[in-house]
């Protein structure tokens, strides 16, 4: 069967049949290798993509069910080389150590933030209780969201700042 | 400001990992993401019975498939000799069942097909025709008359038993419970889990017909090991066997046998002439590779009345499953289990240990613990705590009583080993501190009279880990050093290959560190690379806590060796005397003259473009370290527990983890790999557990069964430390990777059992759920 979706932004399709699962066919068709595989049971989160902006575990769709939907990987949260700030909290909070279930935890807290831009502890938490860490027990995972948060806050602030510099140049 | 630059990463900063780019853009580079020209995937056949005779294995169906390419069953693995091989406990395991299968998830056949879907499409047509026999799933039942004999195969077996082991002095440990006032009992079972790092086992066989060269691409944690192994299983000559470790994504032990997937994979792809790739499900990853614990152990302790220990006897029987295939140094069957007699001075100890087979999976691997010392700390914390509740000691109290004091080190225990440095009363003092024990104390008192069911919970550990020394630690006779080779470019950037590797630790940064600590250059500029057995030096791998200890100490050594002909090229460069040289900050400079100086950059240049007449050109070593002990990384942990009387579930208010593993290297990578540590010990003491009914079924085959702390479950870590340097190593670390899984445990149930004390429960075996804690309630006459 044929599947056309968007992936990062860009069309794709290819041929499949029908019980190819979506992580297969992003792993082995788009070879888009970043989404993993942990567990084929929903239980553990590794193969986590956003499906129109909505996290889903990509082992229990099949990819002829993501036809005409917009799909986010970890390969497209970098943009034009830049980390997104849910990738720079990882790296400064040290929320990765293996980095197997990383890329579905950083786009569980992309999509946490853009619903809920400052999380407390329990929302991210929570947010994140679908997806399995063996290596870091979780705190720093937390941080890393909350990194981010305070990232895309100030990078939302910064213009106001800016012209409030500006303001006071002028006095 | 400029020498501040150049110096960043040494000991003791949190730089932050030089591996984490790849990871965050989706680009590392896992087994499974591994796509080579022409590659087939396999499917295993597993059985589906614990315990059964193969009378037949028909492939005609399978065979005709489409896609299908070979199938493989243990016959013809049986004409190329391959279908048996040997385990690291000098055991035979099947690689594919000939006779009979032994276990559930045993693996039967394999099929090697175009495509994964393909491959299972026909792996699910072969039939098998079994004959069905009864299964054991205990060593209680393997040792009962009558049992079903598990290891028929062995001509010389004549029940399940596979071994006795002992330590430390029956004697004297009969005298001193003989004139003991008080002795205390624990009977325990450690049962079994299982690492589930979070990829499971694969590989890639690419044998090439042409050349003979077999490259096997492994989530192996000890690929130079597995290389040797597997030239001695398949014949091929060692030099023409390459394994390649890629990123691995986690490991915990899991990753450290070799499985039958692997020589399968390896034998058709050296029958087929074309890459052969087997990656598990989840489902074969807990069913049939390295499971951990599955010890029953039986702890006596003896005391005088004034709570001073004086003997420690312990039996213990091990499950090992269906071939003896644990993954530990030769000379120890019960692996390092007989440090049982943990931080205290317990004059004289006395271990005793039994092996058996039974119809379960085999393996028995260190899940995140250095050969069997998890269990060793569990039942001594676990004891010590019920001694305490028993003689109406403060536990904190019993254990300050007993510690081995600062002074007595090196401190030889009653079963034989040399702690190299500790201080116990410290680490204690540290967590009751940041704990606010004194206080809670009376807290959880003034909550009981108000009817909560409320507890504290210490374990104050000693972990052994870092082997060697190679006279005492092998696996299969290989001694347990570890390498480090160094090579210093001429523009002064480096790169540093080690025999060991990383599934998660951040071994691209630490051991950067160590070169940049010992030879200054920067952190950024020492490439480090692992797990390429045609690149790396030897080394017997990651696993044991034992990189920081082991191939740590051989990169300062290599480091040093290095700075010591610098300091030749500089006094050459400097035309100074070697001796009126000093260093500093990566650079030589003449004694007095601080300004006459070269940097390690400048002789990195010059070792390749003026060296002085006679010397031999480059910057380049390797260094292999066999450490002259094993060290000794220690802590203390508190747990506070709150406990509903009307559900049994129990939630943790608080964990403060103090730990003491030497000097830290990297604090921030040391810090997570507590957190991790923590986490996984908090799993096995509430929630992971594999187990099997009577028929032999693996409960737990799935992360439906087999339950893994989310974020939303696991506790919140409150970490602190001491510093003890390890006296001999070069850099005074001691590794730290699994001393939270370790200690862990104990702490989380000891806090259950003193909120439980009231109603005189003194032992829940883990996992401690709710419906076992709801039991000991209702039987301790709690009714509400």
């Amino acid at each position: 069967m044929k599947v056309s979706l968007k992936v990062n932004g860009a069309e794709r399709s290819g041929d499949v049949e029908p019980r190819v699962l979506l992580v297969d066919f992003l792993r082995t068709n788009l070879r888009l290798t970043g989404t993993h595989i942990g567990c084929d049971t929903s239980s553990c989160g590794a193969c986590t993509v956003l499906i129109d902006g909505e996290p889903v575990k990509s082992c229990t769709v099949l990819a002829v069910q993501a036809t005409g939907r917009s799909i986010s990987t970890v390969e497209g949260l970098a943009q034009g080389g830049n980390l997104s700030p849910v990738q720079v909290g990882f790296h400064e909070e040290h929320g990765l150590q293996c980095g197997f279930c990383t890329p579905g935890m950083m786009l569980v807290g992309t999509a946490l933030l853009e619903r809920n831009p400052n999380p407390s502890e329990d929302d991210i938490r929570w947010a994140i209780s679908g997806n399995i860490c063996r290596c870091t027990g979780y705190m720093n995972i937390v941080k890393a969201i909350k990194h981010a948060a305070a990232m895309r806050d100030a990078s939302q602030a910064a213009p106001q700042e800016s012209h409030a510099a500006a303001a006071a140049g002028g006095e | 400001m400029a020498q501040q630059t150049q110096m960043h990463g040494r000991i003791g900063e949190s730089i932050k990992r030089k591996e984490d780019g790849r990871f965050l853009r989706g680009k590392g580079n896992y087994l499974d993401d591994m796509e080579l020209p022409g590659m087939l995937h396999m499917a295993i056949l597993r059985s589906p019975h614990a315990h059964a005779r193969v009378k037949s294995v028909d492939t005609a169906t399978a065979s005709a498939m489409p896609g299908v390419i070979a199938v493989v069953t243990g016959e013809l693995m049986a004409q190329h000799k391959l279908a048996w091989m040997p385990t690291l406990s000098y055991d035979t395991q099947a690689v594919l069942a000939t006779d009979k299968v032994r276990f559930q998830g045993q693996e039967v056949a394999a099929v090697v097909a175009e495509s994964l879907y393909q491959a299972e499409d026909a792996r699910d047509a072969i039939v098998v025709d079994y004959d069905v026999l009864p299964a054991v799933t205990s060593p209680q039942q393997a040792k009962e008359e009558g049992a079903a004999l598990i290891r028929d195969d062995k001509e010389n077996q004549k029940d399940n038993h596979i071994y006795h082991w002992e330590a430390g002095d029956q004697d004297t440990t009969k005298a001193a419970f003989a004139k003991a006032e008080k002795v205390v009992r624990l009977h325990t079972f450690y049962p079994r889990c299982h690492p589930a790092p979070l990829e499971t086992c694969g590989c890639i066989a690419d044998v090439n017909g042409a050349t003979g060269k077999a490259t096997i691409y492994m989530t192996s944690q000890a690929p130079h090991a597995i290389r040797t192994v597997f030239a001695l299983v398949t014949g091929l000559p060692e030099q023409n066997i390459r394994i390649i470790s890629p990123d691995i994504g986690g490991g915990f032990g899991n990753k450290v046998p070799v499985y039958p997937g692997y020589v399968v994979a390896t034998a058709a792809s050296l029958l087929i002439g074309r890459p052969v790739k087997w990656v598990e499900d989840r489902t074969e990853n807990l069913i049939s590779t390295g499971y951990a614990r599955d010890f029953h152990m039986t702890g006596d302790l003896a005391l005088d009345k004034n709570g001073k220990m004086l003997a420690l006897r312990v039996h213990l029987d091990s499950d090992n499953g269906a071939f003896f295939a644990d993954a530990q140094p030769s000379k120890f069957k019960a692996g390092l289990f007989h440090i049982v007699t943990g931080s205290y001075d317990i004059p004289t100890a006395h271990i005793t240990a039994d092996g058996y087979y039974t119809n379960k999976a085999p393996g028995g691997v260190a899940y995140r613990c250095s050969f069997r010392v998890t269990e060793a700390s569990y039942l001594i914390e676990r004891l010590v705590t019920n001694a305490a509740i028993e003689l109406g000691m403060d536990q904190v109290e019993l254990r300050m009583k007993n510690f081995i004091q600062p002074e007595q080190f090196p401190y030889h225990s009653a079963t034989g080993w040399v702690y190299d440095s500790g201080d116990y009363p410290r680490a204690m003092n540290v967590a009751l501190e940041q704990l606010g024990y004194a206080e809670l104390r009376k807290d959880v008192e003034a909550r009981r009279k108000k009817g909560e069911v409320t507890g504290i919970g210490i374990a104050s550990f000693t972990e052994v880990v870092g082997a060697g020394h190679g006279a005492d630690f092998d696996i299969l006779g290989l001694r347990m050093f570890d390498s480090a080779e160094l090579r210093v470019h001429p523009t002064g950037k480096a790169l540093l290959r080690m025999g060991t590797k990383s599934q998660g630790q951040g071994h691209e940064t630490t051991f950067a560190q160590i070169v940049t600590e010992e030879l200054g250059i920067p952190a950024a500029d020492v490439a480090v690379e692992e797990g390429d057995t045609d690149t790396a030096p030897y080394g017997l791998g990651t696993y044991a806590s034992r990189s920081t200890p082991v191939a740590g100490a051989a990169t300062a050594m290599v480091a040093r060796k290095l700075r010591e002909k610098g300091r030749k090229i500089a006094a050459h460069l400097l035309e100074a005397a070697e001796e009126d040289l000093e260093w500093e900050n990566g650079r030589f400079y003449v004694k007095g003259s601080p300004d006459k100086a070269k940097t390690i950059q400048e002789i990195a240049f010059a070792a390749y473009t003026n060296i002085p007449e006679g010397m031999e050109a480059g910057l380049e070593g390797v260094h292999y370290y066999d450490p002259p002990n094993m060290t000794y990384p220690f802590g203390t942990y508190a747990v506070v527990v709150d406990v509903d009387k009307g559900t049994g579930q129990v939630k943790v208010r608080r964990v403060v983890a103090v730990d003491d593993c030497g000097v830290r290297i990297n604090p921030m990578i040391v810090e997570g790999q507590i957190h991790g540590g923590l986490t996984e010990g908090f799993g096995i003491a509430f929630m992971e557990l594999i187990t099997f009914d009577a028929e032999g079924n693996c409960i737990g085959s799935n992360f439906m069964d087999y339950l893994l702390p989310t974020a939303w479950e696991t506790p919140r870590f409150e970490l602190g430390e001491t510093v003890t340097p390890s006296p001999h190593h070069p850099l005074g670390a001691k590794g730290v990777g699994e001393s939270p899984t370790v200690g862990s445990p104990a702490a989380y149930v000891n806090a259950v059992m003193d909120a439980l004390s009231p109603y005189g429960v003194t032992n829940i075996d883990m996992p401690v759920t709710s419906d076992k804690v709801w039991a000991a309630l209702r039987a301790g006459g709690v009714t509400e």
